[in-house]
């Protein structure tokens, strides 16, 4: 546990760092010299606050798609089912997750295919499927973290006592209203522990926008600079961008209280 | 199944079930109009199955207006069901009720002028105890100055006054327990349920909110129905109660007549201590507290006596219980004041030849046989 904290803290530490250092122009090396170099860069870089604002934004996007997908899942799961049909259907949403990453992403690949199935499905009604961009890598993403959403939402709302809904409804609250009074207001937090993961998964991504969209992600930036550029200072420097993003997104999820859903 | 069952409730058994049998108590005692009022809440042949388990079978109950009734009965005896069947919480399978005259059987909860505390309270943990107590008014679009002042009454009459701010994690049991009386009378529905609200509570807290109720109860002016399955709370309670077993009721009464003139063995049992005898092929029941330990030997006119040995005996304090085996048979459970006795006199009376003695109009003749025999 101690080495776990250690070794991640210090890692974290040294992305910090070398997000000050500095790439020789002409030999291509890191120089260990401090300076704001890589951040002027990523903050003058109009391709770079647009790919900022295209992760930032999918991932929104992703997290509350799949809120709105999510709840009413989870409400069917928790409070209508049978019993049987419950346990059958928390198999059915941890089903996807015992899959390769890979697997998945390919196959939505193989859908969205300008020949693939959501095409040929489609065409009879004059319509054409989204193809490869921004709006497919919403749709897988929305896809892939469905069931990080579901289970905190389902665990949140088993959790509120039936006898609260049974007294909202005793009080004169038709079931619209003891929804919004109780039920929502209730899971809420819950709601807001989902999407630490739907957001944070989405945010450090960069295999599926390779795959279903020719746009890049931060992910795919500090890759290549890893790779292909060799910069790893301002691979370092790009990377602290998600890790602030997430820092100011779990405070705000703690205000929520979401901590108590996780 | 339920049509040949004339009168307000019925005792015949089903098929398959354990029976009680035979014994048709007067009726007019459960009929809400011999008490010379109109019907505030009516039962008609309430049903309801979950899967093969009767949980309600065909239970008829008139309660008047402004009465303390009390559903009695052992877990799972299908009194608390029939509270969320008035509810509204559960629909039933058979049957009709009646509230003020108007059949609500297919009502949803939020359409029935009717009001729950819950067993759990059922508090809303995420609002304070003032939106708590206003919740039912706000969703009846009761301006806020009238919601204000409503709660602020409430939460007096349930000695509650400036608790509205705090949050019900933040309150004791009994605090929370009278926050879901607050928020319920608010209402001022016609009739209050309330499930074993004080269950949760320990002894002192439980008497203190005993007498607290029937005082609401009568400032307000509302008809109670008010499930336990103690005896003790129902007989200083309630105005009538109803005592069930296996989804039947099996007597309606006044405390004193149930407790007095148990119409069953159950009853005898449940409501008190059974004490049945058997004597000349009559089955009766006498209550420990009607049977005398003669010191001297000697009864007064008219006192059956009969003689046994002294097999237990328990000092409680205010009285000691023994438990008199008696010579022709049976065993009697006896209470006696302790008067002078003290703890040390008391136990030193185990195993004593004694003489107990009690007047033939104390004792009440029952009926049936016991539950497990069946009658064709």
């Amino acid at each position: 546990m101690g080495w776990l904290v250690v070794a991640y803290l210090g890692s974290l530490a040294v992305l910090f760092i070398a997000a000050f250092w500095q790439l020789d122009e002409f030999s291509g090396k890191v120089v260990h010299s401090y300076g704001t170099g890589n951040f002027e860069t990523l903050w003058n870089g109009h391709v770079y606050r647009t790919i900022v604002l295209r992760t930032v934004g999918i991932a929104s996007a992703v997290t509350v798609t799949d809120a709105i997908l999510a709840f009413p899942i989870a409400f069917y799961m928790a409070k209508v089912a049978s019993p049987r049909v419950r346990g059958l259907l928390v198999v059915a949403v941890l089903m996807p997750l015992w899959s390769s990453y890979l697997v998945k992403v390919y196959a939505w690949r193989t859908m969205l295919n300008e020949n693939g199935i959501l095409n040929w499905a489609l065409h009879p009604l004059g319509l054409k499927g989204p193809g490869f961009g921004n709006v497919a890598t919403w749709i897988v993403f929305s896809y892939l973290w469905l069931p990080y959403m579901i289970l905190p939402i389902y665990a949140g709302l088993e959790r509120i006592p039936n006898s609260l809904i049974d007294a909202s409804g005793d009080l004169g609250a038709p079931p619209g209203r003891t929804f919004r009074r109780v039920v929502l207001p209730m899971a809420f937090p819950a709601v807001v522990a989902g999407s630490i993961f739907t957001f944070a998964l989405t945010l450090g991504d960069y295999i599926t926008p390779n795959l279903v969209s020719s746009t890049q992600f931060i992910g795919n930036v500090v890759y290549a600079n890893v790779g292909v550029a060799n910069n790893l200072p301002l691979a370092a420097a790009f990377a602290t961008i998600p890790v602030i993003v997430m820092v100011v997104y779990l405070l705000l999820a703690r205000r929520l209280g979401a901590f108590e859903h996780l | 199944m339920h049509s040949g069952a004339p009168g307000a409730y019925r005792l015949a058994g089903r098929g398959g079930g354990p029976l009680h049998s035979g014994v048709t108590p007067a009726p007019e005692t459960d009929t809400a109009a011999s008490l010379g009022a109109e019907p505030d809440v009516r039962l008609v042949q309430l049903t309801k199955r979950y899967g093969d388990v009767v949980a309600v079978d065909g239970v008829s109950i008139d309660i008047a207006k402004g009465e303390f009734f009390t559903l009695l009965g052992p877990s799972g005896s299908g009194k608390t069901t029939t509270l969320r069947l008035i509810a509204g919480f559960e629909l039933p399978d058979d049957g009709r009720i009646e509230l003020g005259g108007i059949d609500v059987t297919k009502r949803p909860p939020y359409a029935r002028d009717v009001n729950t505390v819950f067993q759990d309270y059922a508090l809303f943990p995420h609002m304070s105890v003032q939106d708590n107590v206003e919740y039912g008014l706000k969703i009846k679009k009761v301006d806020r100055a009238e919601r204000r002042r409503r709660a602020e009454d409430a939460l007096d009459m349930v000695s509650l006054a400036g608790y509205g701010a705090r949050k019900p994690a933040q309150l004791s049991g009994g605090q929370r327990q009278r926050v879901a009386l607050a928020r319920a009378i608010i209402n001022r529905p016609r009739i209050l349920l309330l499930d074993e609200p004080l269950g949760a509570l320990d002894l002192k807290l439980r008497q203190g909110m005993q007498v607290e109720l029937k005082r609401i109860q009568g400032e307000v002016g509302i008809t109670f129905i008010y499930v336990t399955h103690d005896q003790e709370e129902a007989l200083t309670m309630s105005d009538r109660l109803a005592v069930f077993d296996q989804g039947r009721i099996v007597q309606v009464g006044q405390p004193a007549e149930v407790y007095e003139r148990p119409s069953t063995e159950f009853v005898a049992g449940f409501v008190g201590v059974s004490n049945m005898l058997e004597r000349d092929g009559r089955r009766f029941t006498v209550r420990p507290e009607k049977i005398r330990i003669l010191d001297d030997g000697r009864p007064s006119d008219g006192e059956h006596v009969e003689s046994g040995t002294v097999v237990d005996v328990a000092y409680a304090g205010m009285v000691t219980r023994y438990v008199v085996a008696l010579d022709a048979g049976g065993e009697l459970q006896v209470v006696r004041q302790n008067l002078e006795t003290t703890s040390a006199d008391a136990l030193e009376d185990r195993g004593r030849k004694v003489h107990v003695a009690w007047r033939p109009q104390q004792t009440y003749a029952i009926e049936d046989g016991p539950p497990d025999q069946e009658e064709a």
